[in-house]
């Protein structure tokens, strides 16, 4: 498996110089499966550049809505008090570069491309809430988030291997959503995007479990009640009936 | 071992869930009792997100009692008619109840609906199951036969009530708007919290309707069945809440529990028994009432994005 790897970058790195392409990239894996027996997996994203510089790599996950709320206290009792909809959230964000952000590219830059937890830009479905307000329940989004293993950012994640191959795990945990991720590979060079590119991945659940779940969420929810109904019933009475004879 | 549930959509070790199914199977064997109470806050404590937890119960709950009324039909234990009218309110009740649960779902309160409604409802029936068994203990003369004894034969408010039926098992003439509204309490509580509601039924079927008892447990494993049955359907076809991989996984320990439970229950002393279950119950219930009460150490949360 490692010779292979090392032939493939071996034949990037020979490709990019060749072409004079300043950056090719690509993932091990293009389609993470949740199979019943999922816990997370690891994906590689590997590549070549044509020169010196630095790279940063940025997944991004299907975008949802996200509600964070805020618990305050009624009398004696800790209720969900007031709550703030962002819209347009990635479900998941991870950065991985080979140096901090700040040392190689231009804030403006960074923030252009949304690179760097500090960088994501979340809109606020509500105008009237407060600023500081906003401020401290995106603070709270981005606490939870990586709590939950969806939100990080790596320095030195990237591995560069004499300034022609670079390497680097994204990790995705057993809670990660399904749906079509954007992996973003950018080229630095002079605190400038140099070149940039787009490689995209596929999770999404395979097997009984994604039938049961398609079943369940499809045009056919009464049917899969009225199965998940019979099932219960006829498991329960063939145990009694089981236990009857014991 | 993991494994992988597709509605929870989260993985759990698979000898937790086992062991929960088992533990939960082995006390509702040996007290008699459905276990939803017990099993909707646990699968919560272990994350199952509340909506599931609550679905799923519903699923197993129909499992866990479909024999039990069979037993008891084959016995003749069973008042259709007064199952009929109870299974209607239960209905009525389990519609407004998914109803609700998602209204209160979509505002983010539907988490602290449920610890409340836990709270009082365990807090309740502990301590006045604690209440009935200590005296019996110390004394022996449990105030269930006190009560009892001025059960049935009385003149209240309730049998002035209109629309009055005539129930031949349960030997009783009185208006279908008390056996209505009980059921429709129960299905409430069915379908917002995951119990049977047996809990509840059983002493409102003795001391409200008057019913003889042995009819009491037929018929409300009767009406149990068919509104968790009802619920589940619900709660799929509404919520998609209902995660029949673990409903399976619980029920396949929590029968062979509740075997050995209901076997191992003539050898335990019944006082003992329901001392215990008094103090598991109310364990549960100060367990939450701790939660809502003290500061939590993450005053924020996420919704779920589905969730508008």
């Amino acid at each position: 498996m490692r010779c292979i790897l090392f032939a493939c970058l071996l034949l990037f790195a020979n490709v990019a110089r060749a072409q004079d392409v300043p950056l090719v990239a690509d993932l091990s894996n293009h389609l993470v499966a949740i199979t019943t027996g999922f816990t997370g997996t690891d994906v590689l994203l590997f590549g070549a550049t044509n020169g010196t510089g630095d790279i940063a790599v940025v997944v991004r996950g299907p975008a949802k809505e996200e509600v964070v709320r805020r618990k305050g206290r009624y009398g004696p009792i800790w209720a969900n008090a007031d709550s703030v909809t962002f819209r347009d959230v990635p479900s998941y964000y991870r950065v991985a570069s080979s140096r901090p952000l700040t040392e190689f590219g231009a804030e403006g830059l960074l923030s252009r491309h949304q690179i760097g937890l500090d960088s994501l830009r979340l809109m606020n479905a509500d105008e009237s809430t407060p600023a500081e307000d906003v401020t401290e329940f995106r603070k709270a989004l981005m606490r939870l988030k990586s709590e939950e293993n969806l939100y990080d950012q790596g320095v030195g994640d990237v591995q560069l291997m004499s300034n022609r191959l670079f390497r680097t795990e994204l990790h995705f945990p057993a809670n990660v959503p399904t749906g079509t991720y954007m992996v973003e590979v950018y080229l630095f060079r002079d605190g400038q995007v140099t070149s940039a590119e787009i490689v995209p991945l596929t999770i999404s659940k395979i097997g009984v479990g994604a039938e049961v779940y398609d079943f369940a969420h499809g045009p056919l929810a009464l049917l899969y009640g009225v199965l998940s109904v019979l099932l219960a019933a006829s498991a329960g009475w063939t145990a009694g009936a089981v236990f009857r004879r014991v | 071992m993991q494994i992988y549930l597709p509605i929870a959509e989260m993985s759990v070790n698979i000898f937790l869930v086992l062991g929960l199914g088992g533990a939960v199977g082995l006390l509702s064997g040996l007290f008699g009792v459905g276990g939803g109470f017990l099993m909707t806050p646990l699968l919560i404590f272990i994350g199952v997100p509340p909506s599931v937890a609550v679905g799923t119960q519903a699923a197993q709950t129909v499992a866990s009692s479909v024999s039990g009324v069979m037993a008891h039909m084959r016995r003749g234990n069973v008042d259709f008619m007064m199952g009929g009218v109870l299974t209607a309110g239960g209905f009525v009740g389990s519609a407004m109840g998914v109803w609700l649960f998602n209204v209160l779902k979509n505002a983010g309160h539907i988490d602290l609906t449920i610890s409340l409604g836990y709270v009082t409802f365990l807090g309740v029936v502990g301590g006045f199951m604690l209440a009935e068994s200590l005296p019996g203990v110390l004394n022996k003369r449990p105030v269930a036969l006190a009560l009892a004894a001025r059960g049935p034969g009385r003149h209240l408010w309730m049998h002035g009530l209109p629309f009055k039926m005539r129930f031949r098992r349960s030997k009783l003439y009185v208006s279908a708007l008390l056996p209505l509204a009980i059921g429709w309490l129960v299905g409430l509580l069915v379908a917002m919290m995951g119990v049977g509601g047996g809990f509840l039924m059983v002493p409102a079927m003795i001391y409200l309707l008057g019913m003889p008892t042995q009819v009491v447990i037929g018929t409300s494993l009767f009406q149990i069945t068919f509104v968790t049955a009802g619920t589940a359907l619900l709660q799929a076809t509404v919520n998609q809440s209902v995660d029949i991989v673990l409903a399976l996984l619980l029920l396949v320990t929590g029968v062979i529990g509740a075997q050995i439970g209901a076997r191992l229950s003539p050898k335990v002393k019944g006082e003992h028994l329901r001392i215990m279950l008094a103090l598991i119950v109310l364990a549960v219930a100060i367990r939450l009432a701790l939660d809502l009460v003290l500061t939590p150490s993450d005053l924020f949360s996420l919704g779920s994005g589905d969730a508008s």
